[in-house]
């Protein structure tokens, strides 16, 4: 991985890119891709993925309200919130 | 009776016989947190005003004569549970005010049993760590040794019922994040089969992997916490509708003729040969109980690390994405616009190693790099897994370390992450294969407690149960207990 790619890589992930700490952190992320590059020497061409460890369906339920919850429960969680609005910086010019 | 370090058990007849009540018990506990955690900081929040208000119902339910089984117990909950009306954080200065509008369903079970909550505890940020370094509120110190990790990421909740602050807690196991903490504090901590425990209102690291479990004292008491945090429950897709047994009921038999495998994988040069001393004595214990020892191979346990770390940072790249500084979380100041504002808030609220997981992560499921890293690793995920099915056709158990050393110093592996990632290398493959795993302490190596890996088949904590009772039957390292003087 290279600094073109940490760059990619970090608007893909909406974090922020710090030159100051690309080497730093291009040195840790070279290393956990060395871990994980161990899976590549296993021959694993005939076998399948296994997504969910019991191998069931995700149930669904119903498409009903079952609860609700109190708007003003979520709303004070929000860092900028107003009449019913969560504000953030303006987005159309 | 010391209530510093009473079982479930123990403390559910006193209850009852009136020996002591919920008030003075969970007042007892409220007042050793005040005492010993500045010293340890396992608690991240405390809700005294909560669990004393619970602990009078408590007493007048006690009194009525219609006490429920959990009726009175002071315990603490890992701060990744939301409970309604409290703050919730996760470890993260990210979700360091969020105020959970709705309460986890195995908390709620927990409370509906009868449960008083004293605080939540600390933890790696996210559920990311093995060492409890990486929470935004401090690292979390061993009650055996301060100057140690006590294991992650579920290390508060170790702590606390370790030094004795509370009867017992729950944890969260990702990749070995109940079973670690609780092999490096001397306690018994279990990951149930991935389903048996509902994950809604569980904040989410890497949903394909996440359980909710039990840290105690005893095998006896994860079982009776474990009877009352699982079940069904249709909120969440991925909860299995299996019926609960009565796992304390099931553990008295003896465990004559029970064949465990012993993985010769498990034995590999990375573990501490006095953790392999202690080990091996477990499993003479064992032998001299009436079980079988056989030796089996899980011949894919060495390449369990490397698709744990394509699949959990794959997952949890995808659930922290939601937390955009917009409808709840830490929201930068003065952003220029949309992108800013998603950039800084994210880049300010997250720790170091919750955004080199995210990078992983998204670097494993970006174009060009998904077959060659997220779809290989869950295609190992798929031997891994048949590696267990395998080995339980010739075992009912499989036993082995928990953790490759003992309790290590703080900070001596914050510089080499994958020395850290590499203590999860024998609870790894019972996480990707989703079934029931549990540590429980065994003889200590240099004055540290040490932890035995019991896996068993898809749910059959059961037997787990069963085996680990059966052991603490014989043994006394469960019962010791840190120095008061931390």
């Amino acid at each position: 991985m290279n600094e073109k790619t940490l760059v990619e890589l970090s608007t893909l992930a909406a974090l922020p890119f710090e030159p100051e700490k690309s080497k730093a952190t291009l040195d840790a992320l070279n290393e956990v891709l060395a871990l994980v590059g161990q899976m590549q020497s296993l021959d694993i061409s005939d076998v399948a993925p296994l997504a969910h460890p019991l191998e069931r369906h995700q149930t669904l339920r119903a498409d009903a309200v079952t609860e609700t919850i109190d708007a003003s429960a979520l709303s004070q969680n929000a860092p900028l919130y107003e009449a019913g609005l969560y504000f953030v910086p303006k987005v159309i010019e | 009776m010391n209530l510093n370090f009473a079982t479930l058990t123990d403390l559910q007849k006193a209850l009852r016989n009136r020996d002591v009540s919920a008030t003075e018990l969970t007042q007892h506990y409220l007042t050793r947190i005040d005492a010993l955690d500045p010293a340890l900081n396992s608690f991240i929040s405390i809700q005294a005003e909560t669990a004393l208000d619970g602990a009078r119902r408590a007493d007048e339910r006690l009194a009525r004569g219609d006490a429920r089984p959990l009726t009175g117990i002071p315990i603490a909950q890992k701060d990744i549970f939301c409970l309604q009306g409290q703050r919730t954080t996760a470890g993260s200065k990210m979700l360091g005010n969020f105020i959970a509008p709705y309460t986890a369903t195995c908390s709620e079970k927990l409370a509906d049993a009868g449960a008083i909550t004293l605080g939540k505890t600390n933890m790696d940020e996210f559920a990311m760590g093995s060492s409890n370094e990486n929470s935004y509120f401090g690292a979390v110190h061993n009650p055996w040794d301060p100057k140690l990790i006590p294991g992650g990421s579920s290390g508060g909740s170790a702590a606390a019922v370790a030094a004795g602050l509370c009867a017992a807690s729950t944890g969260t196991d990702t990749g070995g994040s109940i079973r670690q903490p609780a092999a490096m504090c001397g306690l018994t901590g279990l990951k149930p089969t991935y389903g048996r425990i509902s994950r809604w209102g569980m904040i989410a690291f890497a949903s394909s992997l996440d359980q909710a479990g039990p840290m105690t004292r005893t095998a006896h008491d994860a079982a009776i916490l474990l009877e009352h945090m699982a079940g069904h429950d249709p909120r969440d897709s991925t909860s299995l509708n299996e019926p609960v047994p009565s796992f304390s009921e099931g553990i008295g038999k003896d465990i004559r003729g029970l064949r465990i495998g012993v993985c010769r994988e498990f034995f590999t040069e990375g573990l501490d040969p006095a953790v392999e001393r202690s080990i091996r004595e477990a499993l003479a214990v064992y032998e001299s109980l009436g079980a079988t020892l056989v030796d089996i191979s899980l011949p894919h346990t060495p390449y369990s690390v490397s698709a744990y770390y394509v699949i959990a940072p794959a997952e949890c790249s995808a659930n922290l994405a939601r937390l955009d500084g917009i409808r709840y979380g830490h929201r930068c100041l003065d952003p220029e616009n949309l992108q800013d504002l998603y950039q800084r808030s994210r880049g300010e609220g997250f720790g170091e190693e919750v955004k080199k997981r995210i990078l992983v992560g998204t670097f494993a499921l970006s174009a060009g790099y998904f077959d060659a890293f997220y779809n290989r690793a869950q295609k190992i995920r798929r031997l891994i897994k048949e590696d267990f099915v395998k080995a339980f056709e010739q075992v009912d158990v499989i036993a082995g370390p928990t953790a490759p050393t003992p309790a290590f110093p703080l900070g001596e592996k914050a510089s080499n992450p994958v020395e850290m990632y590499l203590q999860d290398i024998f609870t790894i493959s019972a996480s990707l294969a989703g079934v029931p795993a549990m540590s429980i302490p065994v003889e200590f190596a240099n004055g540290l407690p040490v932890g035995l890996q019991l896996i068993g088949n898809y749910l059959q904590e059961g037997s787990l149960l069963q085996a680990a009772h059966q052991f603490q039957q014989e043994t006394h390292w469960h019962t010791l207990t840190p120095p008061e003087a931390l």
